[in-house]
């Protein structure tokens, strides 16, 4: 039993200080992912979602330029994005890809540019590698408390505006005929989103920052029709390829010979996807477990 | 600017100009934004395999775009399409994540591959871009109309015996060959801007299809020409330019449309 328990946790696990950041992080991160996620998911907003990770990438490595902490940075030019994307109407189904689309455009070349002026100007090296593909076992135990502030703001965002916010993902026009704050609720929800992207960003990069965001709440809602029940479900799933994948990054030192870790976020996003398959095999499983009680219905009322 | 290896430069930017643009024009068309943003960028983890094998760029680039193209076309048939492309698009990313960390790429070699690498192609690689180009060019004219009024009219074409899923994985496959030559150029992530802001831009001017179409591929190759003769010249990166360009574009249509009709409402 001590065997296997070694053979699972290389050894150090637990007394890694870098680990217990990055475990602490990372928790933090998936919970407010799912949480936001959710939301993006039942409003068709993954590209929004996906796109504010690229303009994250924008102002990360903006901040990297001018000496700040890119999760500044991250985040901040996340919520200039999210607010350009609200007010030229991402909540309008038709062209709404386009103008993401645009906005997109104009972030990853701004990215690029600093990005290039990042590698030619600045003494720092590996800028590209640690905004693109994150820095969670790098990251100063003394970011924690700013993580969980910018956490604790967003989902003080999602609870004010919940009702509302569920009420007119669900459909924006009875939602306004019952008066409720759509266009309220639809700026915390993107305020939301954006720390969310700042946050995950620091996490797992902004490259692979959409699969926290999309992945959980995804497999979460082909589970359940509630949304509560949904919220719960993301958060168990965004925890759960979390902590597996740091622990699997982890032990990746000790597999082969070459003594060469994996990047983590590389093991969070294919727990997240296998998750997101798993969920799919449950739903055909049950669709067709109804298909055959219907036909067997059928047919029974056939022979009397 | 115009000396032996830049040569090679200009050449493969027409061809990719030329594709982005009759591409891109079926991307905006469609609303297809996010699957053409997905399969160029998925497909820089193909570029980051290929060279932990030491195999050509171009190898890698094209099975994982068609591997994109196809895993999105696929899963996108059940379950909502939008989340599927991120899921598909996170995956191959972090694919690409884990080859990187395996290989001693330096970090230019990353960054030339997402923003793009005015000098990043090499006389050799002329012919396949060439090739592949023609390909796609001959595939949208094989498939103009059926592809057209599925992208307009889905209805009147699925009882014209127009499958629509047919369709969307044979256009998607196009993309993925366009995104095959034109990454090395322009960067994985800046092939999407350039098939996105000309056609949008020349939409905004024209609703005649053929006329729009033909507007793009102008639009596209100014974008792209003017982009590498700037970053030729003040060495920033030739993707800035592009992705600010090609939203000007956009912004600049959108403008000339608006005139046009607030001249046609004051007379």
């Amino acid at each position: 039993m001590g065997g296997l328990a070694t053979r699972v946790f290389e050894p150090g696990f637990f007394t890694s200080g870098p680990v217990h950041v990055a475990i602490a992080i990372g928790t933090v991160v998936a919970v407010v992912s799912a949480v936001t996620g959710v939301f993006t998911v039942m409003r068709g907003q993954s590209f929004a979602g996906h796109a504010l990770t690229d303009v994250a990438t924008a102002g990360g490595s903006g901040a990297f330029l001018i000496g700040m902490s890119p999760l500044f940075g991250f985040v901040g030019l996340s919520a200039v994005g999210a607010g350009v994307l609200e007010m030229i109407g991402v909540q309008r189904a038709r062209g709404r890809d386009l103008v993401t689309g645009l906005v997109l455009g104009v972030a990853i070349g701004l990215a690029a540019l600093f990005l290039y002026l990042d590698a030619t100007t600045t003494a720092t090296s590996g800028a590209t590698q640690q905004i693109l593909f994150g820095s969670i076992f790098t990251t100063q135990a003394s970011t924690i408390p700013v993580v969980v502030a910018f956490s604790a703001a967003a989902l003080g965002a999602i609870a004010i505006a919940y009702r509302p916010l569920l009420l007119s993902t669900v459909s924006t026009d009875i939602a306004a005929a019952r008066g409720a704050p759509v266009r309220a609720a639809g700026l915390l929800y993107m305020l939301a989103l954006s720390l969310s992207v700042g946050l995950s960003s620091l996490a797992i990069g902004t490259i692979l920052s959409t699969a926290l965001l999309i992945g959980p709440p995804a497999a979460a809602l082909r589970l359940t029709r509630s949304a509560g029940r949904a919220l719960v479900a993301a958060c168990l799933i965004g925890i759960g390829a979390t902590w597996l994948g740091v622990l699997l990054a982890y032990d990746s030192f000790y597999w082969g010979a070459s003594r060469q870790a994996l990047p983590v976020s590389f093991f969070i996003v294919a727990i997240v996807f296998a998750a997101y398959l798993l969920s799919g095999l449950r739903v055909s499983a049950g669709a067709r477990a109804r298909a055959v009680a219907v036909a067997g219905a059928g047919q029974s009322r056939a022979a009397a | 600017m115009f000396s032996g290896f830049m040569m090679t430069t200009w050449a493969v930017a027409t061809i990719v100009a030329v594709i982005a643009g009759v591409v891109g024009f079926f991307v905006v068309l469609r609303g297809s934004a996010f699957p053409a943003h997905a399969i160029p960028k998925g497909a820089f983890a193909g570029a980051a395999g290929a060279s932990l094998l030491g195999i050509n760029t171009l190898v890698g680039l094209g099975a994982f775009s068609l591997l994109a193209a196809l895993g999105i076309g696929r899963l996108g048939r059940r379950g909502r399409s939008d989340v599927v492309t991120a899921l598909a698009l996170v995956l191959m990313l972090a694919l690409g994540a884990a080859f990187l960390s395996r290989t001693s790429q330096y970090e230019p070699e990353i960054f030339s591959l997402l923003f793009g690498e005015v000098l990043g192609v090499s006389t050799t690689e002329l012919v396949p871009v060439a090739v592949i180009g023609i390909a796609c060019i001959a595939a949208v004219a094989v498939l103009y109309r059926p592809l057209m009024l599925s992208s307009v009219v889905p209805e009147v074409a699925e009882a014209k015996g127009v499958r629509d899923y047919r369709m969307q994985m044979a256009f998607l496959v196009v993309v993925a060959a366009a995104t095959t030559v034109t990454v090395p150029v322009v960067g994985a992530l800046l092939m999407f801007s350039l098939m996105i802001g000309p056609p949008a831009a020349a939409r905004a001017l024209t609703r005649r299809p053929a006329l729009a179409m033909l507007l793009a591929v102008v639009i596209a190759l100014a974008t792209v020409w003017a982009a590498i003769a700037i970053s030729y010249r003040s060495n920033w990166p030739v993707g800035f330019f592009v992705g600010v360009f090609g939203a000007a574009a956009y912004a600049l249509g959108r403008a000339g449309a608006a005139l046009r009709r607030h001249g046609r409402a004051t007379t």
